[in-house]
């Protein structure tokens, strides 16, 4: 059943991506986008990677769509037809997808015993956590407790890239009120 | 059983908002759109997490529906004010005639 719901969920991810294709407006696509990103917050959900959908759902379908918002206030509205057909995007696309499909074959088996993941110290911290830290959670006692530190350098880092886009954003638009009227 | 009859149910709903979002004239319908495509996204999670025995995803589902409502809020203030950040009103007049959309998403 697992696999069933996984099924619908990436046709709707593919109904969801040609849409974007096809769409001209870019507002549509901000939209769209946004539902994207939705859902592959259902599909992390599914594979039980919780934390990881969540981090999806707030960067892809609430920051992301924000910061699109302000960059077409920015700008135009309207994407542009390409004059002429150019191969070299969709070599580059295809090139691309093919070197990261080809990657995937070394990778174990969904879910395997053997992999990785689970032969190396993952088995010590599952069984050591509770005992040092207390917290129910392990993928929370490792961010939280084992790798504090870190964390808290990835939140300073963060809270000032924020800082930087907002200022970036706030002083832009008071330098175009003059010509509000006309822009576009 | 019956959590798989409403998963089935919340699919068939997903599928018709995606539908008006595709399709979806005016602007508004697709805003819309994913703000309800949110809103199964957070009953999708609940109903998800008794489907599989775990139902302390409902929390989790929450956290979601406080995303989709501050997105939605971002999206209908961008059609207001025509901008994200700074929304004072300019010298030459009030920001809330400035940047009115009408629903084709051009500017009256």
């Amino acid at each position: 059943m697992d696999v069933l719901i996984n099924l619908v969920l990436f046709a709707m991810m593919v109904a969801t991506a040609l849409a974007i294709l096809r769409m001209r407006r870019l507002f549509a696509v901000v939209m769209l986008a946004g539902v994207f990103s939705l859902l592959s917050a259902l599909l992390f959900v599914t594979l039980d990677a919780v934390d990881v959908a969540f981090t999806e759902a707030a960067v892809g379908a609430g920051i992301s769509t924000v910061l699109m918002l302000g960059t077409m206030a920015l700008t135009s509205r309207e994407e542009k037809m390409p004059r002429k057909f150019s191969p070299l995007p969709l070599l580059v696309v295809c090139i691309t997808g093919a070197v990261l499909i080809y990657g995937t074959l070394d990778m174990p088996s969904f879910g395997s015993a053997q992999s990785p993941a689970q032969t190396h110290v993952a088995a010590q911290y599952l069984e050591r956590t509770p005992k040092d830290t207390g917290v129910p959670n392990v993928v929370t006692a490792i961010l939280a407790s084992y790798r504090g530190y870190d964390t808290f350098g990835e939140t300073v880092v963060v809270f000032t890239a924020a800082v930087g886009v907002l200022i970036l954003i706030g002083g832009f638009a008071r330098r175009r009120d003059p010509e509000e009227g006309d822009a576009d | 059983m019956m959590f798989l009859i409403a998963t089935i149910a919340l699919f068939v709903g997903m599928c018709l908002v995606l539908a008006r979002l595709y399709a979806g004239p005016s602007l508004y319908d697709r805003v819309l759109a994913a703000n309800a495509f949110g809103t199964f996204t957070v009953m999708f999670i609940g109903v998800l997490g008794f489907l599989m025995e775990r139902p302390e995803f409902l929390d989790i589902a929450l956290l979601y529906a406080l995303i989709n409502f501050v997105g939605t809020i971002a999206v209908l203030k961008y059609f207001r004010y025509r901008a994200i950040g700074d929304t004072s009103p300019t010298p030459e007049g009030e920001p809330t005639s400035v940047g009115k959309l009408n629903d084709r998403g051009v500017r009256s």
